[in-house]
């Protein structure tokens, strides 16, 4: 059994002659949750159907629990995927859709009502999926995603459409098949969405990988940064000098100076711009936020 | 395999669908048979295009089944349209990518929806089959039509006999419906395509060139289910219809193999 759930190496596709996916590589470890982040036509959807088979690629390999991609049959029994948002057939029931897949896989029929009630669809099932919401249509994806109880579940946006109280659910449920040993590869375009659940992070941005590793390493990349705020614009540029002598980096954004350097050196900044006369409003360092990381990686804002 | 049937008659009794198709499958066999021993008198004729069907045919032991082929025509538009809703239907609905998920082997997707869809086509030829029989029998008496000889055991191979060849047909047609519906993804275009076809651009082209009855898909599956037509024999129909039926299911079966589903 090899130890990566996916694994991709030079994966690209065209459509036309636009590279949609442009010769990725990344590996997924087996029992992770791996967020795979990246803003809209990045490439997220394509990526994932060529690791389904759905499409075949231009250029490089796939593994999907250690099986080439040429050879969906021979992994898609354990994998249960969701891509770009539930589509099922309007004049059946939430129920019925399920039974036509449950028995398409030849999964145990008695799933399909334990699945609907786990996605909180337990009293609805017997409506129609055209009379279903937005978020009650996204949790008969997830259901449907679960039927073969997969090894590995990739869900494209599940949390699309849904309210708050609906995204903290499906975050718990990721979490929780994560915790009984499912890798989870999840999709968004928001990194904040992911954070939180995510053991690993692939982003991706034009169709390139701009990361792809453990979180942590991803807040590591992140350059430390001290803000001090001055209500004297001229300030602000004296600031700077003082930063930039001392050998830091140094911007000045709106109403604050932004010095790249660690925290410990804020004290001998404070006292330099005390001995030069300058009232500093506010000093502190730049709390870790994934989200500017990401934007910045992205080229996004 | 077993299971994309399974799964596909799942979808195929949906009561609106199957109600919906059985009923007009009907509607038009009551119509059709009624019409040939109630107009029997009719100088406009009793049968298709104004041909008249008399007692003594009526009469022979191949009579109980008249309606029956008449209607073979009929069910073959129905079959077409069934067939290619539910194929085109996976494309409109994004529901192929679910599909081919979990059971990513598409020729067996294919293999199977056709084997649920024959089902479904048998099972609304039987029902026709079976009621314009009886509407056949119970009406013959009021139009002097003798049924001495409809349940020998010659009649009861001509019942087998149409049975088989209206199975063909309206199959052969189901499998046009499938061949448009994959290869124009939607079922509007599929069946309006389909339908105009045989129904308008066969017949103008057939009346300005009557050779071309011979050789428009249409006319031959059509003969088909009457056993033969008019100068056009039942071996004839078979081999150029069925040629027709293959090639356009190889040229659909390979392009739904290789084709990327990116919708
Ligand atoms: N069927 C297709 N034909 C042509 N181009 C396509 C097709 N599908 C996707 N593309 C293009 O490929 C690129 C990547 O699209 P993709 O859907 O993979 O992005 P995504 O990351 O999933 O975006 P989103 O967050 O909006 O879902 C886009 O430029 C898109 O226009
Ligand atoms: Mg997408």
């Amino acid at each position: 059994m090899p130890n990566t759930a996916i694994s991709v190496s030079d994966l690209s596709k065209k459509y036309d002659d636009r590279l949609a996916v442009s010769h990725i590589n990344f590996e997924v470890p087996l029992g992770t949750v791996c967020g795979f982040v990246g803003p809209n036509g990045s490439g997220k959807t394509t990526t994932m159907r060529m690791l389904l088979g759905l499409i075949t690629p231009t250029t490089g390999q796939g593994h999907i629990l250690g099986e080439p991609i040429e050879h969906p049959e021979k992994y898609l029994s354990r994998v249960g995927a969701m891509i770009e948002g539930p589509a099922f057939y309007p004049a059946l029931s939430g129920y019925e859709n399920l039974m036509v897949l449950a028995k398409l896989g030849g999964f145990p029929l008695e799933r399909v009502q334990q699945l609907l009630d786990k996605v909180g669809l337990g009293d609805r099932g017997k409506s129609k999926f055209k009379t279903y919401s937005l978020g009650m249509k996204q949790r008969l994806g997830i259901a449907a995603a679960l039927l073969p109880e997969p090894k590995l579940l990739m869900l494209d946006e599940p949390t699309n459409g849904l309210d708050p109280e609906g995204i903290q659910e499906v975050r718990a449920l990721l979490r929780d098949l994560a915790n009984e040993g499912t890798t989870v590869f999840v999709s968004s375009h928001l990194l904040s969405e992911l954070e939180i659940i995510s053991d690993y992070i692939v982003m991706l941005r034009k169709g390139e990988i701009v990361f792809a590793g453990p979180i942590g390493e991803l807040m590591a990349q992140q350059q430390p940064t001290i803000i001090a705020k001055s209500l004297n614009h001229s300030d602000l540029k004296r600031i700077v000098e003082i930063a930039e002598l001392a050998g830091h980096h140094a911007v000045i954004r709106n109403d604050s100076v932004h010095v790249l350097a660690e925290m410990d050196w804020a004290p001998v900044l404070n006292k330099a711009a005390f001995d030069a006369g300058i009232t500093l409003a506010q000093l502190a360092p730049q709390l870790p936020n994934l989200e500017e990381t990401f934007f910045e990686m992205t080229g996004e804002k | 395999m077993f299971n994309v049937v399974k799964a596909e008659l799942r979808k195929l009794r949906r009561p609106t669908l199957f109600f919906g198709t059985m009923g007009a499958a009907l509607f038009f066999t009551g119509l059709i048979t009624s019409f040939i021993y109630l107009m029997i008198d009719s100088p406009q004729g009793n049968g298709d295009r104004g041909r008249s069907i008399g007692r003594e045919v009526l009469g022979l032991a191949s009579g109980s089944v008249n309606g029956f082929a008449s209607v073979g025509n009929f069910l073959g538009i129905i079959a077409l349209c069934v067939f290619a809703a539910q194929t085109a239907q996976e494309y409109t609905y994004g529901t192929l990518r679910n599909l081919l998920i979990r059971q990513p082997g598409r020729m067996k997707i294919l293999i199977g929806k056709l084997i649920s869809m024959m089902l479904f086509a048998i099972a609304m030829i039987a029902i026709a089959a079976i009621v314009s029989i009886a509407i056949s029998y119970i009406l013959a008496p009021g139009a002097e039509v003798s049924t001495d000889l409809w349940f020998t055991s010659a009649g009861f191979e001509a019942i087998f006999t149409t049975f088989i060849n209206v199975t063909i047909s309206v199959v052969a047609f189901g499998i046009v419906g499938m061949v448009l519906g994959l290869l124009l993804r939607s079922p509007i275009s599929a069946i309006s395509f389909g339908v105009l076809w045989l129904l308008i651009v066969e017949n103008l082209l057939i009346a300005v060139k009557n050779s071309l009855q011979n050789w428009l898909p249409g006319a031959q599956l059509s003969a088909i289910a009457s056993g033969g037509a008019v100068d056009l024999t039942y071996k004839h129909a078979l081999t150029v219809g069925g040629l027709y039926v293959a090639v356009g299911a190889i040229v659909a079966s390979v392009l739904f193999v290789r084709r990327d589903v990116a919708n």
